[in-house]
């Protein structure tokens, strides 16, 4: 390895010798091809042709005179595939076709990462594979559909939990397994380096563009970022452009499941305590014996017992500040911002909008600025959303 | 890390929620203060390579999870490892999200994690396997295991209940200085993978940290029987011979005495085996009698693969 992938304590390459030499040429190509001028414009271009970018950068002016700040959307929802998860997956497609790769495996949750890859398997002729648990393969039977469409093959995973979390043990065994020919694009900034870093670059044009947006329509910063936080990519991808700007609060919005306290949460940097998951090192849910528990959140997104190791950094080191939000919190974030925008939310994204509610009716916040990203649309929850709310569709 | 405090942190953040494992803060506790009392007999990994040697046969080591499908039965199913001629015993402590291992080995990791084995429980495991033989024996465990019992307290209670070498599945080099550290600090033998794609150069960091003997995986891939042996096998363990004079044992997808005798052939001191006897546990899980024989036979069957007609 060049870097240590190390962000203070946390991250690193906790995985068998077995995937060593693979991560070694990962990070080999991604140093080289990230200075790479083809590889950039190739890049460029299916972000703004085939992805939709750039995305804009919203005043919600109806929220914003009912809670009395100024209220910005970064509007990632309306980004092809309906998610910010597709900035990754071309960045990564491409790295993999330039590496000569013949094949992309990848893990899906809820199925938003699966169809981001999916689409890019098939826009880049690269056959794709993704493994999903049985569970979720029965809970999102759609997004099963659409990612079959797009041509990609689904592999059920029965072992475990069968959800995410076993997803990925599954996608890492497969790469073990095929090392030479595959590439395991991993949706978000975690596992073992160089993927939180490498996952991280990919997202950061999210950051770039809110920042020169904020300063084109505000002439100033924002006076805080929200994002929500899974295992952590559209939160760092927004975060990363405004680190060094200290006077900018950096809050990222966790999936409290039935609350904090309950045992059945996703809030892990809320309540989980330090230890090695997917091949790197941060917070994780876990037993007193360090058996990883399983996480609950309302949002498929956000049901992950671990999170991405920059963000126990900027935890530790009081960069950024880390709040959870209720299922029923993130449902009301979910109501609010259709009646009153117009805009439907992905239940992730509704984490960050029932919290910028919070902040904004604090007293000190009055008047504030703030930038909400919203890292992806709701189509996909309406079943689930309509169940909660008692409605028949 | 301080694990008392580390216990006071992680209490109330686990409760029942499903597909959580049995909380061990108890057996911990129960453990505590008991060990040192042990007057353990331990043959080291040297003695037992050179034992063999001197016999001109190859060593053989069976896997086993420990408390895989229950405490008690599973330390019978060692008993018979042991008298159906182990020459030490790789024993595995289960862990939540294997990554390395295939489904025979996770559906142990499962049937003993469900029986309620825990880290502390582990190391019992492991005193009670040392009231009836002093081969050694080698822990295969994931970091996170270590890590959240605290480095230093996990070695030293490995050394205490009485083992000689362990191995992090998940942990190479790059993350291994605590590690090795508390290994040295006990006595203890670091053991590392090694496998097709590892480089020469690569194979020269891993030795300068390993002991005890390099654990050579003979497949890419996840733990699991495979049915045929590649033929690079016999040319990694060659190559591998050429840099190190540390013992190589061949692992990972070895299921029949044929690949046992083709691997010592090719210049490997022994062979680990683990899925082929996991999947006899597995199948035969309604009838401990037949259980025990199968699994006794296996092992004699093994072991005769490693001996000197065998292999000459």
């Amino acid at each position: 390895m060049i870097m240590s992938g190390k962000f203070g304590r946390y991250g690193g390459v906790f995985v068998p010798e077995l995937l060593i030499p693979a991560l070694e040429e990962l990070e080999g190509a991604f140093l080289k091809y990230r200075e790479d001028k083809k590889f950039n414009k190739e890049l460029e271009y299916y972000l703004q042709e085939f992805a939709g970018r750039p995305t804009s950068l919203y005043f919600a002016r109806n929220l914003s005179e009912k809670w009395g700040c100024k209220v910005y959307l970064k509007r990632e929802d309306m980004l092809h595939t309906g998610a910010h998860k597709i900035n990754n997956t071309l960045g990564q497609g491409l790295l993999a076709k330039y590496m000569g790769k013949e094949r992309l495996i990848a893990e899906t949750g809820a199925g938003q990462h699966g169809i981001a890859t999916a689409v890019v398997g098939a826009l880049l002729n690269i056959p794709t594979e993704v493994y999903m648990g049985s569970e979720d393969v029965e809970r999102q039977k759609l997004n099963v559909f659409r990612m079959e469409l797009s041509g990609a093959r689904v592999l059920s995973v029965d072992s475990g939990s069968r959800t995410l979390k076993d997803a990925i043990n599954q996608a890492f065994r497969d790469w073990i397994t095929n090392v030479d020919t595959t590439h395991y694009l991993i949706g978000s900034t975690m596992g073992p380096h160089p993927y939180p870093t490498m996952v991280k670059h990919f997202q950061k044009v999210i950051g770039r563009e809110t920042k020169e947006q904020i300063l084109q329509k505000e002439g100033e910063l924002p006076d805080a970022v929200i994002a929500c936080v899974g295992g952590g990519s559209n939160s760092i991808g927004i975060f990363s452009e405004f680190i060094d700007d200290e006077e900018v609060e950096l809050i990222g919005v966790e999936g409290g499941g039935e609350g904090i306290g309950s045992g059945r949460t996703g809030a892990t940097l809320s309540v989980g305590t330090e230890g090695i998951l997917h091949g790197s090192f941060s917070y994780v849910l876990q037993n007193f014996d360090g058996q990883i528990t399983e996480a609950h959140s309302v949002s498929a997104g956000l049901d992950y017992p671990g999170v991405g190791p920059e963000h126990s950094y900027l935890k530790i080191t009081g960069r950024a500040e880390y709040v959870a939000i209720t299922n029923k919190e993130a449902l009301r974030g979910f109501e609010l911002l259709s009646k009153y925008e117009g805009i439907i939310p992905a239940l992730e994204s509704s984490h960050a909008v029932a919290y910028a509610e919070k902040y904004a009716k604090m007293k000190e916040n009055r008047g504030r600025s703030i930038v909400v990203n919203l890292s992806g649309r709701g189509d996909k929850d309406m079943f689930l959303v309509a169940r909660e709310m008692g409605e028949k569709i | 890390m301080n694990s008392e405090e580390d216990y006071k942190n992680s209490k109330g953040n686990y409760n029942n929620s499903k597909g959580n494992y049995k909380n061990s803060e108890e057996d911990y506790e129960n453990s505590k203060g008991n060990s040192d009392s042990l007057n353990i007999r331990v043959e080291s990994y040297s003695a037992m390579f050179q034992r063999a040697k001197e016999k001109s046969e190859g060593v053989f080591i069976p896997f086993i999870v420990a408390g895989d499908p229950d405490f008690e039965t599973s330390l019978q199913i060692v008993r018979e490892l042991v008298e159906g001629g182990a020459d030490a015993l790789e024993i595995g402590f289960p862990f939540s999200d294997p990554v390395a291992d295939g489904p025979t080995v996770q559906s142990a990791d499962i049937r003993s994690l469900n029986a309620g084995m825990t880290t502390a429980k582990g190391f019992e495991f492991i005193r009670k396997i040392r009231e009836f033989t002093s081969i050694p024996i080698g822990l295969l465990v994931y970091y996170n295991l270590i890590y959240k019992m605290g480095v230093d307290t996990f070695y030293e209670n490995a050394r205490k209940s009485g083992v000689n070498g362990i191995l992090a599945a998940d942990l190479p080099p790059e993350e291994a200085g605590d590690a090795v550290k508390a290994a040295e600090k006990n006595g203890l033998n670091q053991i590392f993978l090694a496998a097709e794609t590892t480089s020469n150069e690569r194979l020269q960091e891993i030795i300068k940290l390993c002991s005890g003997f390099l654990y050579v995986v003979s497949v890419m891939g996840v733990t699991g029987a495979r049915s045929e042996m590649g033929t690079s096998t016999v040319e990694m363990v060659g190559r591998m011979r050429s840099h190190t004079k540390l013992p190589l044992c061949v692992g990972f997808g070895i299921s029949k005495p044929e690949h046992i005798t083709e691997v010592i052939k090719a210049g490997a001191n022994g062979a680990i085996v683990g899925s082929i006897l996991i999947d006899v546990i597995a199948e035969n899980l309604g009838d401990q009698d037949i259980l025990k024989a199968k699994i006794r036979e296996s092992c004699r069957e093994m072991k005769e693969a490693t001996l000197k007609d065998q292999i000459e």
